[in-house]
């Protein structure tokens, strides 16, 4: 049914229909709507889960680890800060093989303190073992949390997850979505199977340590899981689409780009912006096209070649940044593309809310198209 | 026919506590007040590390760990689980002093703040023993460690004072706390099954002396749990809705019984006696004993 | 065998590691003077003082780590700890 609504409402109405038993998050600006809208669906009765009021980042994620092992499909949400206060904790869930599905409604890290968005949280984590979506719109963040279940959950990746949206720019923001009914949603997402969970009946260690004749094949178990992630997104995303109407089964997709010289790659909702800048490009007789990608980890590398191999130029807009090295992004396209001869330059942009701009895409293709690149784009240099 | 019996115990053998390990008896203590119809979170430190080598576990229960300080967040989560599933298991959280004391203090306060249906057990070393004898918030006055070595400059060991956990906790709301000590293995079964058996955040912090950490010969375990409780430096007692109901009563013995047989309190007595600082240590037992009413009373001769 | 999935493990594995070669002292059982309190099998740290048919105690010594323990809470010192011969 199509409803005008917050991205943080269609993130909770959406986790809503998803069934969680157990939810444990700490609010923090942007993501509270969402906790809130949750908090409020119990006390109404309409979601039966537990509802822990953790006292920091830290405990809701480990809250979430117990509740997971325990046998239960649980929910979290944050950002920024406390997502940075739950690095030690994400590390362990992915370790331990915990499906959690946690939404980041991404925003800037500090220092210096800023509560606007840019994509330095979740990215910061990429290291971490968790796979990571990231969303254009408020449809496609609704319907990657469904997605991100059935992938986590899946036997064969066991994996945690972070479904991503920009903060404010989309979890504030109102748009039309299409919410899939209950029923719907079951259809798609069945109860949860742990693959194995803490039970009187079949007694386990769970998170024992590991010496290093142990450790390293522990570690290269994640990474293979996180590859077999790619072939259970292809088919639950493919389902999804039989489903639902909206194919969800390519880790990126491309936006005008068949014919492109210069090829934009990004993330997230910069994407909606560099789609109707590129329109007009075109309409200015300018070959522009857009790559967008959809899954960060796994990353899409070979995909990500595919798609630009007929491209010379390509500017990645990053918003975030690796200090001392670039945007993480551009790094890991760059890794992609090595030997394919295409020109890539990387564009640190919009950190911490910073406005983008239809005109600022256009400036960047323009930069590109120049040779200049590899920089922190729309600096006020008189403030400098 | 001794072998069978091997299979019957819920925390095993093979595990690679020290010889003479009071943690380790603490964790067989522990499962025998349980049963097997129990979920253990535990913390990071030596009791983890010696019975969870994988794939060698000595745990026949199930039993889960996470990181070093969240254990209670960890049990908070296992327990919501377990009551929207309606399940009986009860959950149980085992956990150093380290864990608990210091850097779990956030973890544990929520828990309790909260509410939850748990039970949380913290056995007592005095130091971060697992790396290495550090000083905790547990690390009585006076205590040498790693970190409060002695010297020229510190003739006096740990210059602060044991932080009163079960205050702290009582004063959330828990509904049973108490102190126990492995020198009385069945008081402490007993409290854990109280425990467990309390509906709400319950915590019992069992005094478990580490051989290795304080400086004894291994044999000696149980007897200096026993020596902390006569000299008043330990104190088994219940609290009941925040109000001490029983603490055990005593013939006191002087602190320096205690002491004098541990070496991370040599240096009270070597190369010099330092009666001074006996006498604060002293002095802390006799508060000790005052606020809990442990001296039994002699009665006087009739004239 | 494959890998427990999150470093996990069920219960038993602990009783291939033999703790007995640690040994320096092993405890010697008197049943003659036990008074079959069952003090010392009650508080062994490792768990392997164990009843006999006769109702006293002896040690698994595939485990014992001889620790002492046992020796020292007996009230019949009916448990000596001697130098093992190896």
């Amino acid at each position: 049914m199509m409803e005008i609504m917050e991205g943080s409402h269609a993130v909770a109405e959406i986790v809503k229909r998803c069934r969680p038993q157990v939810i444990s998050a700490y609010p923090i600006t942007p993501q509270t709507h969402i906790v809130e809208a949750l908090a409020q669906m119990v006390a109404d009765c309409e979601l039966d889960a537990e509802y822990i009021t953790v006292e920091s980042e830290f405990s809701a994620l480990s809250a979430c680890l117990g509740a997971s092992a325990a046998g239960s499909r649980v929910y979290s949400a944050t950002t920024s800060q406390g997502l940075a206060l739950m690095f030690e904790v994400c590390f362990n869930v992915a370790g331990m093989r915990q499906p959690i599905v946690m939404t980041i409604a991404n925003r800037s890290l500090g220092a210096p303190l800023s509560i606007w968005n840019d994509q330095q949280d979740s990215i910061s984590l990429r290291d971490s073992g968790w796979l990571q979506f990231y969303a254009e719109d408020n449809q496609e963040i609704a319907d990657l949390h469904m997605i991100a279940y059935r992938v986590c959950e899946d036997h064969d990746v066991l994996l945690p997850a972070f479904v991503c949206f920009d903060g404010f720019i989309l979890s504030h923001t109102y748009e039309p979505v299409d919410l899939p009914s209950q029923e719907e949603v079951d259809a798609y997402l069945p109860a949860f199977t742990p693959y194995h969970r803490l039970d009187a009946e079949a007694p386990l260690s769970m998170g024992m340590y590991a010496t290093p004749e142990y450790y390293m094949e522990f570690r290269y178990e994640v990474d293979r899981a996180m590859h077999r992630a790619k072939e259970t997104f292809i088919r639950a995303g493919r389902e999804f689409g039989e489903q639902f109407g909206r194919d969800y089964s390519a880790f990126v997709e491309g936006y005008r780009l068949d014919d492109a010289d210069v090829a934009l790659v990004a993330m997230g909702s910069i994407c909606g912006t560099a789609k109707d800048a590129i329109d007009e490009m075109r309409d200015a007789g300018k070959k522009v096209g857009l790559l967008k990608i959809r899954t960060f980890r796994p990353f899409p590398g070979p995909e990500i070649a595919e798609a630009l191999k007929s491209v010379s130029t390509v500017a990645v807009l990053d918003k975030n940044i690796s200090f001392g090295s670039g945007g993480a992004v551009g790094t890991e396209v760059k890794a992609a593309l090595y030997g394919s001869g295409a020109a890539v330059y990387d564009y640190i942009i919009a950190l911490g809310g910073r406005d983008v701009r239809k005109r600022d895409i256009a400036a960047v293709v323009d930069l590109a198209e120049k040779g200049k690149g590899d920089l922190f784009y729309g600096l006020r240099t008189e403030v400098l | 026919m001794a072998k069978v019996e091997q299979e019957h115990e819920l925390f095993t053998a093979g595990h690679r506590a020290c010889g003479g390990c009071g943690p380790a008896l603490a964790a067989r203590l522990l499962l025998k007040a349980t049963g097997k119809n129990v979920i253990i979170a535990a913390s990071t430190g030596c009791m983890e590390v010696f019975s969870t080598p994988y794939p060698e576990t000595a745990w026949g229960v199930p039993w889960i760990h996470s990181l070093f300080e969240n254990v209670a967040a960890v049990a908070s989560g296992i327990e919501a689980s377990l009551k929207k599933q309606g399940r009986s298991e009860k959950v149980v959280c085992i956990a150093g002093d380290g864990a608990t004391f210091d850097i779990g203090v956030l973890c544990i306060s929520g828990a309790f703040e909260r509410g939850h249906d748990i039970t949380y057990v913290c056995y007592d070393n005095e130091a971060y023993m697992n790396t290495g004898i550090q000083r905790s918030g547990a690390t009585p006055y006076g205590a040498s460690t790693t970190t409060t070595p002695t010297g020229a400059c510190a003739p006096g060991g740990n210059p602060l004072p044991k932080k009163d956990m079960p205050a702290i906790l009582a004063a959330h709301g828990a509904p049973y706390v108490a102190t126990a000590s492995i020198a009385y293995p069945n008081d402490f079964v007993k409290k854990v099954r109280r425990a467990i058996n309390t509906p709400g955040p319950c915590y019992i912090q069992v005094h478990t002396p580490c051989c290795t950490g304080w400086g004894f010969e291994s044999g000696e375990t149980l007897a200096m749990a026993k020596l902390a409780i006569e000299t008043g430096l330990w104190v088994n007692y219940e609290m009941v809705n925040g109000v001490v109901e029983k603490a055990k009563k005593v013939r006191r013995k002087p602190v320096e019984e205690y002491l004098s047989r541990q070496k991370r309190f040599r240096h009270l007595f070597r190369p010099a006696r330092q009666d001074d600082e006996i006498a604060k240590i002293q002095a802390i037992a006799d508060a000790n004993a005052e606020r809990f009413g442990i001296d039994i009373k002699v009665k006087e001769p009739a004239e | 065998m494959a890998l427990g999935v999150g470093c996990s493990a069920p219960p038993g594995r602990a009783l291939e590691n033999k703790t007995g070669a640690w040994r320096v002292f092993k405890p010697v059982f008197d049943p003659e003077t036990c008074n079959r309190c069952g003090t010392c099998a009650q508080v062994c740290p490792e768990g392997c003082v164990h009843e006999t048919e006769e109702g006293t105690f002896e040690p698994d010594l595939d485990y014992c780590k001889g620790c002492g323990i046992c020796e020292e809470v007996c009230p019949k010192e009916s448990i000596r700890m001697e130098k093992e011969e190896k």
